[in-house]
């Protein structure tokens, strides 16, 4: 099973490469992993998407835990929560089929940031479902270039994950 | 007034009430041991920093105070890790200080330079590279605070040298806050409950201790433990000595060369109380077949251990000696039942034994040794048959006298370990229990034992094979004895050469003399025990085996 944990970390330099070192070096299968400052700027947090049973997730969690930097832990995978990535699409698009694509745009309101000759650069956000969807259904004009950000995610309501209002406890 | 890093260092360890220190310099920590020169602490001069590594872990294992060592960037620290790691697999508190190239030549490819932190991070608990003299006194109180609580650990501080000659005003924290380090020392209660609960039920219960007991200072506790309820008691090579192997209830060490009975007893227990121990492979066998018919209680101070291997039926995080003695007021004294009969059937009927042939034995030596010491020497061994011989053949009684690379198997860490401990613990006779081959891989450390008068014994059972893979060719590879014939050189000649006292024994009546004359002597000894070449470490679970399915013995 695919688990979502929100990890709030000190920002010190190295704190990536210590996460990133402990999932490779005990065999641990990260899915995604995205990181970037909170609202406190002492503080980084990750999203981390981990394949695994139960057993693995205790692990995995009783690990991250004992690294210094790491303050908190959230599996938010059995909440309710909102997530998100972010990708960029460089189509291939002969004037002949912008409108088709620009149609296809529409539909997953999705955004063209970037017009070239014969690309166009698409920008859409949502769920994991909703970014396979778009690519897939701009597959036949050809991607040139794709990047995609990997999952962040939040509790939905008035759980939190953070220092200050601890209501969901890890 | 303004202190160069180097001086905050020096002060640093000083508030930290740190004694000793073994290193070696080099350019990136010229400016240290330029504080060190008039300074109160005792620095002593290794030969290889790997001996200062195991000689910082062998005075934190026989003193329970933090061990500190230091050396240059590059080759310097790196000759450190493989101290560091045997550190960090058997959770002993050392703080290594390493020198590294100057903030501007970082990441340049300089001299000397490694990435020293990068290396080590996942060998220690935590490491830090101090970009900036303000950080420094910070960073040294959190070092202290993160080797030596919680699970305890080796943490290294990376100095580059532009940061040792800064100048800053001093001020040495009073406490540290670190908000994602807050080990847990008190168990829930609930669990202890039940602890309890199963601990009244249980029929044939077994303690299985581990070094966490040694760590936490808990044998007093897990002694009232073992009376109150009647368990036996066995216990991890790290474990030994933490609850006397003179007492019934003692079934001594347990796994692959863990006595019959400890093993048959752990097959047999319906309860198995594990205590600061982490269910290591070498204890273990196949794990299916551990303690099959036993529910499992697991107190350890680190929750990642919990689980980790074996499914657990009670669970209890927090610091050894707290929780047993938690866990001690909630039971009553139990009556004796067939279970402790039946140990001490398991233990008379399964003696530990080898053959007497009237040829020098090693197990004979270790036997002598503990007669000769009255059991209170500190034993420090090196890797190999002589460590599980030592293990087996001597009976230890208190904690922090068997010193030894456990998880991690480190040969050549007996010697250098055997120095440390004897700084810390003057007054205790220290013997290294060594290997032809082990003390090889150190022996350079002897230099260091004389120049310091730092008066170790050294017990070589010299059998010129790489004896325990030896045994293993012998038992699993049909006698190929693929490179384990091992020369050595004269060690009784090498011995004087070193300015120590070197004694050669052939004999088995020469064992004691020479044991009396090495402990007399006061300096530096090494013993050349020409022991029979092909003796074997038995009982012997063969590797991934059930643990009551023992070849030998």
């Amino acid at each position: 099973m695919r688990h979502i944990l929100a990890v709030l970390v000190e920002n010190n330099p190295g704190v990536l490469t210590r996460v990133a070192g402990l999932f490779s070096r005990r065999g641990y299968n990260i899915d995604s992993l995205t990181v970037g400052r909170t609202e406190n700027p002492q503080i980084s947090r990750m999203t981390i998407v981990v394949e695994g049973d139960d057993l693995v997730l205790e692990q995995v969690t009783k690990q991250l835990h004992k690294l210094i930097d790491v303050i908190k832990i959230n599996d938010i995978t059995s909440e309710e929560y909102v997530d998100r990535e972010l990708v960029l699409i460089k189509v291939g698009a002969d004037p002949s089929v912008r409108g088709e694509i620009m149609q296809i745009v529409d539909i997953f309101r999705a955004r063209i940031v970037d017009i070239g000759r014969r690309t166009l650069i698409i920008e859409c956000t949502g769920d994991e479902g909703k970014i396979n969807a778009v690519i897939e259904s701009l597959k036949p004009f050809g991607i040139k270039e794709l990047v995609r950000t990997g999952k962040v995610a939040m509790l939905r309501g008035h759980k939190f994950t953070s220092i200050n209002e601890s209501r969901e406890d890890d | 007034m303004k202190l160069s890093g180097a001086e905050i260092i020096v002060k640093s360890l000083q508030e930290e009430g740190v004694e000793a220190i073994f290193g070696y310099p080099g350019g990136a920590v010229l400016q240290i041991y330029d504080a060190l020169y008039d300074s109160s602490l005792k620095h002593y001069l290794v030969r290889h920093e790997q001996g200062a590594a195991h000689a910082a872990d062998g005075y934190a294992r026989a003193t329970g105070k933090p061990g500190v060592c230091i050396a240059t960037s590059g080759p310097g620290a790196t000759n450190l890790v493989t101290g560091i790691a045997t550190a960090y697999m058997d959770s002993v508190p050392i703080i290594a200080f390493t020198g590294q190239v100057a903030c501007d030549l970082l990441g340049k490819d300089s001299f000397q330079e490694a990435d020293i932190t990068g290396i080590t991070l996942p060998i220690t608990k935590h490491n830090y590279l101090v970009k900036d003299v303000k950080d420094l006194a910070r960073t040294i109180k959190e070092a202290f605070h993160i080797a030596t609580t919680g699970r305890p650990g080796p943490v290294l501080i990376d100095i580059p040298k532009d940061v040792s000659i800064k100048k800053t005003k001093f001020d040495y924290p009073a406490a540290v806050h670190l908000r994602g380090y807050k080990p847990t020392v008190e168990g829930n209660k609930g669990q202890i409950n039940n602890a309890a609960r199963l601990i009244g039920e249980a029929k044939r219960p077994v303690i299985y201790a581990g070094g966490g007991v040694v760590t936490s200072g808990a044998s007093e506790e897990l002694f009232r433990l073992a009376e109150l309820t009647l368990s036996p008691v066995t216990t991890t090579l790290l474990g030994i000595g933490s609850f006397p192997e003179t007492h019934p209830l003692s079934l001594g060490m347990l796994g692959m060369h863990g006595t019959k009975a400890a093993n048959y007893a752990v097959s047999e227990c319906d309860l198995l109380i594990a205590v600061g121990a982490r269910f290591d492979d070498r204890v273990t066998g196949k794990i299916d077949e551990f303690a099959p018919h036993a529910k499992i209680i697991h107190i350890d101070v680190d929750p990642a251990e919990i689980g980790k291997n074996v499914r657990v039926d009670v669970p209890i995080v927090g610091d050894v000696k707290r929780v047993l003695a938690e866990l001690n007021n909630k039971l009553q004294q139990h009556l004796p039942t067939d279970w402790q009969d039946r140990i001490a059937r398991l233990k008379q009927e399964n003696p530990l034994c080898y053959e007497e042939n009237g040829s020098l034995k090693p197990q004979f030596i270790i036997e002598q040794i503990y007669e000769v010491t009255k059991g209170e020497a500190t034993i420090v061994t090196e890797v190999g048959q002589n460590q599980m011989w030592a293990a087996q053949y001597y009976k230890f009684t208190k904690p922090r006298t068997f010193i030894s690379s456990g998880g991690l198997g480190t040969m050549g860490y007996g010697l250098p370990a055997a120095i440390g401990a004897k700084v810390g613990r003057p007054d205790s006779v220290v013997i290294d229990i060594a290997g032809d081959g082990s003390i090889q891989m150190n022996i350079q450390e002897l230099a260091t034992a004389v120049h310091y008068n730092i008066p170790v014994i050294v017990a070589i059972l010299n059998n010129n094979y790489l004896g325990m893979v030896r045994q293993w060719q012998e038992i699993f590879y049909d006698r190929r004895y693929s490179y384990t014939e091992i020369t050595g050189p004269d060690f009784v000649k090498l011995a004087a050469a070193y300015g120590a006292v070197g004694i050669r024994v052939t004999k088995p009546e020469e064992v004691k003399p020479a044991l009396k004359k090495a402990i007399k002597a006061r300096r530096p000894v090494l013993i050349d025990f020409v022991v029979e070449r092909e003796e074997n470490v038995f009982p012997m679970v063969p590797p991934g085996g059930a643990i009551h399915k023992m070849l030998g013995g």
